[in-house]
């Protein structure tokens, strides 16, 4: 399957790779004590490491489906033995819901294997048929609850531990409904994607005569069979949140829904308008030091400072804006990123006004009227405002892209010269892209005051920047459902994987770099409106 | 509320005061060992600036490209010597080997990391949009600075001393260092080096061709790709000496001293125009005197501040930088 070719090459980029990163990763010195730790296992990691990447890559550039498959069931078939390894973990084995989620992502795995090895177009018939599985699944749900009140009783004891679906805690039994919604889903998967696969086989017309437009992967989001189902269960999921999970995981999605609306206010600046803004994390820290200082100095309360640590945000955005309005990308990247570096280091020298590096505590939690919240309530009411946020920006965001200034930013982005021939006024558009972008992070900065009720200039580094950056940059420039899903998944995969949380950073280097080179547009590229004419109506 | 206003900034703009003391102090400490000492710190770092902005300027004058990673090569290339030099001292070499050889070391592998990163991350992107590139270059400093964060280590590390103290800068040695001398020497040659290499050999000439046009040097029969390449791994070079050299220097270096020194190099290279190489090194002196005389007459605290609003304010007033020409883009 491999040719000799490849196997050759591969070994002289695993050799390249061992030389290069001989020094930095076999030596450790420690120059005081004057010893030295050879780390020879490394080389074979970053050998085989090497050897195993180039393959792949060849691999992809031959046969790009195999490489996905061959990536999906590598991750899949994974993810346990690490579990294994990391925690020492076998829960993967015993029947819970960790276990159901991974059959779930097994079912979805042998559709995309089945899908990729035949037409194209089946996978449209497959995701349409989910929103059955919403409606079917509280009818099957019903059903059986009420099945199983009749039957329960007369199942004999000593059968119960055949079945999954009964706990019995000291002998009172109870159906265990997650797992049963979990069968079902597997069921219905399974039987859908056999139906498809039969589908397929029966169709005998070839791909070009059937007449269908090829449709990207990512345009099925948008089709109505399936986004209205997903809208609904997410929307249910989101705000059944707080009741389902622990305080912990409640603060935890705060933040990642805090670095949505984060994402998706660059996401103006860099998606749509095209300009690269490294120091968005100052306007982000321009927020959360208004509020902080407003609420220290003079009282102020969330609701008064949420739309001055706004308008403050735009401000700033303007005045950053007018200097560097004459300059190109790449200037523009650098003097956004040293404005960045500006704003952290005066926070953390000039101590009369900003307390220096210890930053300023005992912030306000934002109060809600008439009501005194305890500690959890407060994170819980914390948590449904940050939802009201990102909803409030997925609107906004949403409707400018289509405006009059949305369209002007995108045309901005592909061609200026043009741009400005069309009648555009550049430096009106740009302004207002900077102090757009710049608005939702200093909401978001007032929102970070309130919730963790401490700040300081550490938290406002140009890592955040670059997270908030990878975050657009991965979900597909200027594509609201892409930017959403990445920063769920980059905010929320750190947390829930502790045990790689040092590679994250690492990570997220190499996302920046593999998806320019593989998938400029993202994961999930923008769906721009197109006008089709029809050769009948001319 | 007005009393409570008065308080407010009565209470923020303390420096209204202070400023107007050291004025005052200034002209007692307006002597000159000094100003000699400033100056000499100042001229160090604009040799070290001028190190890695060379790599900087050449590279955007080739492709038009902000090399992000050059800050993590120069890192690199310090963390090589590091290692290379410790574990030769172990061994017990001369002082002068194990200096010769850490620099070695030191060009070897900061040159391979450049031609490696280059064609890894910026040669696939050759003829895509230019926020591309861009992006990737973040990318791959982000990258590398974890790189040596979880190989290495994330603390500080003490660096030897390469440098030895010469009998002969004795008297001098409370206001210039010997290592203060052996930067400003050294920088000097390789800078001569690469001016001969650049004006005179016929690579230098396929440089200049390339930066000129790319497609015409392609029809002269220049391998385009070969000359980029070669001017990667001659900035990752000087950017290596000159992490070496200012590691010996300050003693000590951890993963993200590459960050700071490259924003600041590239703030050198604008300020004298970026693409010009005489321009790269004017700016870096520049940089370097400014900071030094702006720390050591105004505040230490705002070192970083004084050389980022430089940046801002040269790309205000003149975005050419001072010896670059501007041109006009055109359709």
């Amino acid at each position: 399957m491999l040719p000799l070719k490849d196997i050759r090459n591969g070994l002289m980029v695993a050799g390249w790779f061992v030389f290069l990163t001989f020094p930095l990763m076999v030596i450790k010195v420690n120059p005081v004590e004057k010893t030295i730790v050879w780390r020879w296992p490394n080389m074979l990691y970053v050998a085989a490491g090497s050897f195993i990447a180039y393959l792949y890559v060849k691999l992809a550039q031959k046969n790009k489906k195999a490489a996905i498959l061959v990536a999906c069931w590598t991750a899949y078939l994974a993810l346990p033995l690490i579990r294994y390894f990391m925690y020492q973990d076998i829960s993967i084995l015993i029947w819970d819901t960790t276990t159901s989620i991974y059959a779930a992502v097994g079912a979805f795995h042998m559709i995309l294997t089945l899908c990729l090895f035949h037409k194209h177009h089946i996978l449209r018939k497959i995701l349409s048929g989910i929103w059955l599985l919403f409606i079917g699944t509280p009818v099957v749900m019903l059903l059986a609850q009420a099945a199983g009140k009749i039957l329960l009783p007369k199942i004999p004891a000593a059968l119960h531990f055949l079945t999954p679906f009964i706990i019995t805690i000291e002998h009172i039994q109870f159906w265990n409904w997650i797992r049963i919604l979990w069968v079902a889903l597997a069921c219905y998967l399974l039987y859908s994607s056999l139906q498809t696969y039969l589908a397929s086989k029966r169709n005998i017309m070839p791909d070009h005569l059937t007449n269908e437009p090829k449709i990207r992967w990512s345009q099925y989001l948008y089709k109505r069979p399936v986004y209205l189902p997903l809208l609904t269960f997410c929307s249910t999921f989101f705000l059944l949140f707080p009741h389902l999970f622990s305080t912990y995981q409640v603060n935890i999605m705060i933040s990642a829904l805090m670095y949505v609306v984060l994402g998706l206010g660059l996401n103006i600046v860099v998606g749509v308008a095209g300009l690269l803004d490294l120091g968005y994390v100052a306007f982000y820290a321009v927020g959360a030091y208004s509020y902080a200082l407003l609420n220290m100095h003079f009282d102020l309360g969330f609701w008064v400072v949420l739309p001055i640590g706004g308008i403050l945000g735009a401000f700033f955005g303007i005045l950053l804006g007018i200097p560097v309005l004459r300059l190109r990308g790449d200037y523009l990247a650098i003097v956004t990123l040293g404005f960045g570096e500006i704003i952290r280091l005066v926070l953390e020298n000039w101590n009369d006004f900003s307390q220096g590096p210890s930053g300023i505590s005992n912030i306000d939690r934002p109060p809600l009227p008439g009501v005194d919240l305890s500690l959890e309530g407060s994170i819980v009411y914390m948590y449904y405002l940050t939802i009201v946020m990102v909803i409030f920006t997925i609107f906004v965001v949403n409707r400018l892209q289509d405006s009059r200034i949305g369209r002007a930013w995108f045309a901005l982005r592909e061609d200026e010269i043009a741009c400005q021939a069309m009648g555009i006024d550049k430096m009106k558009t740009k302004l207002t892209a900077f102090a757009l972008g710049a608005t939702w992070a200093g909401m978001v900065g007032v929102l970070f005051a309130a919730k963790t009720t401490f700040v300081n200039p550490a938290s406002f580094t140009f890592l955040e920047s670059a997270i908030i950056l990878c975050i657009v940059v991965l979900g597909g420039m200027g594509s609201i459902v892409g930017v959403i899903i990445s920063a769920l998944v980059l905010i929320l995969m750190p947390e829930y994987l502790r045990a790689f949380s040092d590679y994250r950073m690492l990570v997220f280097g190499a996302v920046l770099v593999i998806m320019m080179v593989f998938k400029p547009r993202g994961l999930i590229s923008s769906v721009r409106r197109t006008y089709t004419i029809n050769d009948e109506t001319l | 509320m007005v009393p409570g206003i008065v308080a407010f900034t009565g209470k923020f703009f303390p420096h209204s005061f202070t400023l107007l003391r050291n004025v005052a102090d200034i002209m007692d400490f307006f002597e000159p060992d000094y100003f000699i000492e400033l100056l000499f710190s100042g001229l160090t770092k604009g040799a070290i600036y001028a190190l890695i902005a060379l790599g900087y300027t050449m590279v955007y004058g080739i492709i038009g490209l902000i090399n992000f990673a050059h800050g993590e090569i120069y890192m690199i290339g310090a963390f090589t010597a590091l290692i290379v030099s410790t574990v030769l001292s172990i061994y017990g070499f001369p002082l002068l080997a194990i200096f010769i050889l850490a620099a070695v070391a030191a060009v070897v592998w900061a040159s391979a990391y450049g031609y490696t990163i280059e064609r890894l991350a910026y040669r696939p992107l050759r003829n895509a949009p230019r926020l591309s590139p861009l992006i990737s270059a973040i990318g791959m400093s982000i990258f590398l600075q974890n790189y040596v964060l979880l190989a290495q280590t994330s603390d500080f590390q003490p660096f030897p001393a390469l440098v030895p103290d010469f009998a002969f800068m004795e008297p001098v040695a409370h206001i210039v260092g010997s290592t203060d001398l052996v930067i400003l020497v050294v920088s000097v040659i390789v800078m001569i080096l690469l001016t001969v290499m650049i004006k005179f050999t016929r690579t230098g000439k396929a440089m200049r061709a390339t930066a000129q046009d790319k497609k015409m040097a392609l029809l002269v029969g220049i391998n385009v790709d070969n000359v980029i390449s070669i001017t990667f791994i001659t900035g990752s070079a000087l950017a290596a000496i000159g992490g070496l050299l200012i590691a010996s220097h300050v003693g000590q270096i951890n993963f993200y001293i590459g960050f700071i020194a490259g924003i600041k190099a590239f703030t050198a290279a604008v300020l004298g125009g970026i693409g010009s190489i005489p321009g790269a090194v004017l700016g870096s002196f520049i940089l370097g005197l400014t900071e030094s005389f702006a720390t050591g007459y105004v505040s230490s605290d705002y070192e970083d501040v004084f050389a980022f609003s430089l940046l801002v304010l040269i790309l205000i007033f003149r975005p050419a930088g001072l010896l670059g020409k501007s041109t006009i883009e055109k359709v």
